[in-house]
């Protein structure tokens, strides 16, 4: 079957002038229509930039140095920039973090979300303006004739928000990405942006790409979650499974940091030891090795293979191979999932 | 109110904050200014070794709260006790400012990037000539380094050489330096990653327990609150809305607004998430600037009546160590 995004071992790297940054270091997973996959890390991980790399919008020192991207079967790593002008806002739009930023300060949201709509399509000025208007309608901003003749400064962070997800819905993408959209707006206002996106997917039906260093927006919201480290996936698979069956240290680390607002009883929080990586000097062996706490002398020399926990459950961990397998190491090779067709197969 | 002129501080509070109100002047217009009220009029008590969290959304004013207690901004009115005594001037004010110290949020802006991290620690040693000499300074550099789990060998670094936990750990280092009895720690996590944030949590509370250290706790974060503090007080456009023990408010909340912040985390767990019933609040907070009549919250408030547009409701106790502010409980 074709996926609608196949994404298969690709690698970014930033070529700084202190030495080359591998900020993602071999991403494969693929997202089907109408789905919701998560992915998850903490700063540095690799998820933002695995999803500037898929949009293209990589700025300088940053490129993509290998793998590919297929939307709908057709690849987009290596075509031209005309072309990849077609498919960003038009199949795929992408909304950011900070919508104040994300926003043309000087000029009108109507000016904006218009210029979006006759990019992409046919509709002259009038048309567009009213494309304009009933988007913002759908995202729930209310006398849209209005809001269309201010700008950025004029509405609340929610608003903005609100906006962005209107123009990038504009042109009824395929894959809509969000790169931790709620970050920056306060509890109450992430429950109706988060609420509001849950509505539109049905109604609209894309794909949501949901990038967050959340486990609560991700345990809300995703069908499937990729957990990041270091420009890796460590983990990959349905959001109940790696929330109740999680098979990398790391997931398993970040599950039991969280404070957990039902436990009435003082108890102390687990911490992950140690600092992020540096990523200018990976370590040659599994990157998270360093800051966990069964490491063995394997996952030190050798990066982990991917192996398939279960039908859909990927994760990449040394520590788990041997627990759960306990084949020894030379008989995993068959179930090596890096590649993603052989192991799929395999698993069924 | 009548008993405000007759305050007796109560020895079992080391600090007690009473109507304290924080106006800022706003320029509105030509010649127009307008007084932005970012705390009007809040009342607290926090035991000794106590942690009181205090948490709200983005400008209710638990930030400025914590600042002008610190008298950081000169209180608009209201008093600050502290220990027994009234903070107002002279040594009172003098020793005040030795035994309270506040945690930035930002590891990144609250540390200068010209100065060591000996020097940005020693600070507050050096403000207070704390240290007679040299060695000792250098030895107590030392000791506080260790203290928050940093090596020796950091005081010669600069801070950009950190990440953002230690960074936040240097900050907490030159917070004990003049080894207070009352720390502000105004969102100390929130610009860190889940991993680090346990490890700066779990060392807060172990330097409360070694020190006996009390704290104000202030974030947006709930879950993360409820995990550190004895009591939480929730704040909403500058006024208190309710205030409880951590497991009363967390189940038996009262007010409408507390009620919905809890309803509007996401639970880090797919199946409690589906079941989680959430109360979504309509519309933005309103600004400060235009403070609605009456209740604060009632312009987004279910349960609002004519009553609440017209009289700011009390804050009153209606259980046992549990404060409410509203009309319609």
């Amino acid at each position: 079957m074709q996926h609608l995004l196949e994404v298969k071992d690709l690698q970014t790297t930033f070529f700084t002038p202190n030495g080359e940054v591998k900020a993602v270091g071999g991403v494969s997973f693929n997202l089907d229509q109408g789905k919701v996959l998560g992915i998850v890390g903490e700063s540095g991980s690799g998820k933002s930039v695995t999803a500037y790399s898929i949009m293209q919008i990589l700025t300088h020192p940053g490129r993509i140095v290998g793998g590919s991207v297929k939307l709908s079967g057709q690849e987009l790593v290596g075509i031209s920039e005309d072309e990849m002008r077609k498919v960003r806002g038009n199949r795929i739009s992408i909304i950011f973090q900070d919508p104040m930023t994300s926003l043309n300060p000087v000029f009108t949201i109507g000016n904006q979300l218009m210029e979006v709509i006759t990019l992409h399509t046919n509709r002259d000025e009038d048309q567009a303006k009213e494309r304009a208007i009933e988007m913002l309608r759908l995202v729930g901003i209310n006398e849209p004739e209005k809001r269309i003749h201010q700008y950025a400064y004029e509405l609340s962070g929610g608003m903005r928000q609100r906006v962005m997800i209107a123009m990038a819905l504009a042109c009824e993408p395929d894959i809509l990405i969000a790169d931790e959209p709620t970050t920056a707006l306060d509890v109450t206002i992430q429950a109706q942006i988060l609420e509001l996106m849950m509505d539109l997917q049905k109604k609209l039906g894309m794909a949501i790409i949901m990038i967050t260093h959340d486990l609560g927006v991700i345990a809300n919201m995703c069908d499937e979650v990729i957990v990041m480290y270091a420009g890796r996936v460590c983990e990959r698979g349905t959001a109940p499974e790696i929330f109740y069956n999680p098979r990398h240290e790391y997931t398993r680390g970040l599950l039991r940091s969280i404070p957990n607002i039902d436990n009435d009883e003082k108890t102390r929080l687990i911490p992950i030891s140690g600092t992020p990586v540096d990523l200018l000097n990976l370590p040659t062996g599994c990157p998270f090795a360093p800051r966990c706490d069964r490491a063995m002398k394997v996952c030190l020399n050798e990066l982990p293979v991917e192996y398939w926990v279960a039908k859909d459950h990927i994760a990449s961990c040394w520590v788990n191979v041997l627990e759960n397998v306990g084949a020894p190491l030379s008989a995993l090779g068959g179930q090596d999932a890096a590649t993603g067709v052989e192991g799929e197969e395999a698993a069924k | 109110m009548s008993e405000m002129n007759a305050f007796q501080p109560d020895p079992q509070y080391l600090v007690q904050v009473r109507d304290l109100k924080q106006y800022f002047p706003i320029s509105t217009g030509f010649v127009q200014t307008t007084m932005l009220k970012a705390v009007d009029g809040v009342s607290f008590d926090i035991k000794k070794g106590e942690t009181l969290g205090l948490v709200g959304e983005s400008g209710c004013g638990k930030t400025t709260v914590g600042r002008s207690m610190l008298h950081l901004y000169k209180p608009t009115s209201g008093e600050v006790w502290f220990g027994g005594r009234k903070i107002e001037k002279g040594t009172v004010m003098a020793d005040f400012r030795k035994k309270a110290q506040l945690v930035f949020q930002d590891p990144y802006s609250s540390l200068n990037p010209r100065m060591t991290v000996g020097d940005i620690v020693a600070e507050p040693i050096d403000v207070h000539k704390l240290c007679a000499n040299k060695k000792e300074r250098s030895e107590r550099i030392q000791s506080l380094l260790s203290v928050v789990g940093l090596s020796s060998e950091h005081a010669t670094r600069y801070a950009h050489e950190f990440s953002g936990g230690q960074r936040q750990r240097i900050g907490i280092a030159r917070a004990l330096a003049s080894n207070p009895e009352f720390i502000v720690c105004d969102e100390p996590v929130s610009a860190l990653d889940v991993s680090i944030q346990a490890q700066v949590l779990n060392m807060l509370e172990d330097l409360q327990s070694q020190l006996g250290l009390t704290y104000l706790f202030i974030a947006h974060d709930l879950s993360v609150v409820k995990h550190i503090s004895d009591r939480i007080a929730v704040m909403y456009l500058g006024h208190m809305v309710e205030l409880a023990s951590s497991n009363e408010l967390h189940h038996h909340a009262l007010h409408p607004y507390t009620i919905s912040l809890l309803s509007a985390i996401p639970a880090p767990d797919p199946i409690k998430a589906k079941q989680q019933k959430r109360i979504v609040l309509g519309g933005d907070i309103p600004s400060p600037l235009h403070a609605p009549s009456g209740c604060p919250f009632r312009t987004r408030c279910s349960r609002c009546t004519e009553r609440c547009a017209q009289e700011m409701p009390e804050f009153l106790e209606v259980a046992p160590n549990h404060f409410v502010a509203c009309h319609n409980l």
